[in-house]
């Protein structure tokens, strides 16, 4: 699973996708997750980096990044391979 | 270190449609509801548990006050009856009393309840099609006003009160054309085709039967005023036809409820709030009505009304939590509450606004929120545009006071505590929880099915 590396993300959680012209709005957290899935980082990585700035389980977090992670492929946001 | 911490809010992402953005772009309307009349939605959960009803004295003292002055500005005599059937808890009801209003009920349940409550017997208005003999006894012993509603009751009243020889004080439920369809006219005698002037014949030559009123309750929810200008027309060409036929004033005009609350219709295009008349117009229409229509002075009658919903739907609050977060096999979001239409019987009729009860992000999702009910009907709001809901979180569903109290039902689930805030901000359990005993307790096993093996 990797993210298109193109993607434009702003502070604001606006996302564009160059490639097809789609734009997207996500939260903090998920902005979150989408910068540091752009830098490459694992999920061990994400979860680690997540739970010490944002006040949250590792467990609770996991379940929402797999969610998240599905509805990134729904948009067609990551490749799976 | 903990307390440093941010804020967490699950991930969420969507698709920004830009043909179809509107003018809130994607923000949420609603700021978080964190307080009802100051006392903190979160220490009221702590306390009581969740989900839990909980109801504002304040705002339906106001409610009240306001609906009398929209009346008493306009018109000599009002008088307001609690329809029981909105909202019968007894606190509630004696919120309503306390403020002056007599009792409307429609079932001898519902008429104990009044007298129970302390309302004295000549205060109360027994509706309803349904009032057997010994009802009727009950009613007339104590002086209350007698709602006729069909042939067959008026021949049971008028022979009960020749074999007490007392008499009754009765009015007669009449149902019109109002402009409104459809037409309720299951209930009461029918205007146009002559049948409430038939049954007003009978009563007037009935030795034991003093006709003292007219009522009638032309619909639910009404969204155009001028019906109540019809209603109040055709009452009046009653009592006026009465007065002159047979010299009797009519001392009373009852037009029912059936005023809007400012709910919004499943299926409206407008929100509740900018579309429904104030109670000010539904007063002028009929106010002008009865003052035009050329009754003397001494023989205006008293108007009373039974406006139930737009009384104390506003007063009204579910509070709940969220059980589980899923998604659909077609991507939308699902929520899972921990209170379902069970609870939420309004839920049918309303797009019932619900707020989170703490702080969110400008992000929102669209998501269907289900209640916990193991059934398919168990869907809350099926599409509503939330910010993203983390597991454990609360909400507030707002204008749940009218009916759901009434007509919730023990099912799979069982009914949550019903509390009340006081003019001074503190809580009251106006009714437990049920428990499990409450419902095995009515229950009796016979004694063949008392053992079995596994
Ligand atoms: C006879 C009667 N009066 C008053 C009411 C209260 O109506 P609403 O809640 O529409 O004001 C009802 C409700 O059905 C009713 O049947």
């Amino acid at each position: 699973m990797k993210i298109h590396s193109n993607l434009a993300v702003s502070d604001s959680g606006f996302i564009f996708n160059p490639s097809n012209g789609d734009s997207f709005s996500t939260n903090v957290v998920g902005a979150d997750i989408i910068r540091l899935l752009k830098l490459g980082k694992s999920l061990t990585d994400i979860k680690k980096d997540i739970s010490v700035k944002y006040d949250v389980e590792p467990t609770v977090f996991e379940k929402d990044y797999e969610d998240f992670i599905s509805q990134l492929q729904d948009h067609f946001l990551v490749n799976n391979d | 270190m903990k307390t440093e911490k941010l804020k967490y809010e699950r991930p969420a992402i969507r698709k920004m449609n830009t043909g179809l953005m509107n003018k809130f772009g994607t923000r949420t309307e609603y700021a978080p509801f964190t307080h009802i009349d100051g006392v903190s939605v979160k220490e009221l959960i702590n306390k009581y548990g969740s989900p839990c009803f909980v109801i504002s004295e304040r705002t339906i003292r106001k409610t009240y006050q306001n609906a009398v002055r929209a009346f008493k500005t306009r018109y000599p005599k009002v008088q307001f009856a609690w329809s029981y059937k909105t909202n019968y808890i007894d606190a509630v009801c004696n919120v309503f009393h306390q403020e002056g209003s007599w009792a409307e009920v429609v079932s001898i349940f519902e008429y104990t309840k009044a007298i129970e409550n302390g309302v004295p017997g000549n205060k109360i208005i027994f509706n309803g099609p349904e009032k057997t003999k010994a009802d009727l006894q009950i009613a007339l012993e104590n002086n209350s006003y007698i709602h006729v509603d069909h042939f067959d009751e008026l021949y049971d009243l008028i022979e009960l009160t020749q074999e007490l020889k007392k008499t009754a004080k009765v009015a007669i439920r009449v149902n019109m054309d109002t402009g409104v369809y459809p037409m309720w006219d299951r209930f009461g005698f029918n205007y146009e085709s002559g049948q409430a002037w038939n049954a007003i014949n009978k009563i007037m030559a009935s030795e034991y039967l003093e006709m003292v009123g007219l009522h009638c309750h032309i619909g639910t929810f009404m969204l155009d005023t001028n019906a109540y200008a019809i209603a109040a027309a055709k009452l009046s060409d009653l009592a006026v036809n009465i007065k002159y036929v047979f010299n009797k004033t009519i001392q009373y005009l009852d037009l029912g409820g059936g005023f809007p609350s400012a709910n919004t219709l499943r299926g409206a295009y407008l929100p509740g709030p900018d579309m429904i008349p104030s109670i000010d117009e539904f007063a002028e229409v009929i106010t002008n009505t009865i003052l035009n229509y050329g009754y003397k002075k001494e023989d205006l009658p008293l108007l009373i009304l039974e406006t139930g919903r737009a009384m104390i739907d506003d007063a009204g609050y579910l509070l709940g939590s969220v059980i589980a977060n899923k998604r659909l096999s077609d991507g939308r979001r699902a929520t899972i509450m921990d209170f379902g239409v069970n609870i939420l019987f309004t839920a049918f009729w309303y797009e019932h606004k619900i707020t989170p009860a703490q702080e969110f992000s400008s992000h929102t999702e669209d998501m269907v929120i289900y209640g916990p009910l193991c059934m398919n009907i168990d869907v809350v709001r099926s599409s509503v545009t939330l910010p993203a809901l983390n597991r454990g979180d609360h909400v507030v569903v707002h204008k749940v006071g009218a009916y759901n109290m009434t007509q919730w039902m023990q099912f799979i689930a069982m009914r949550p505590k019903v509390t009340l805030i006081d003019t001074n901000g503190e809580s009251h359990v106006i009714r437990e929880n049920e428990t499990v005993k409450t419902i095995t307790e009515p229950e009796r096993m016979p004694e063949h099915l008392k053992t079995f093996n596994l």
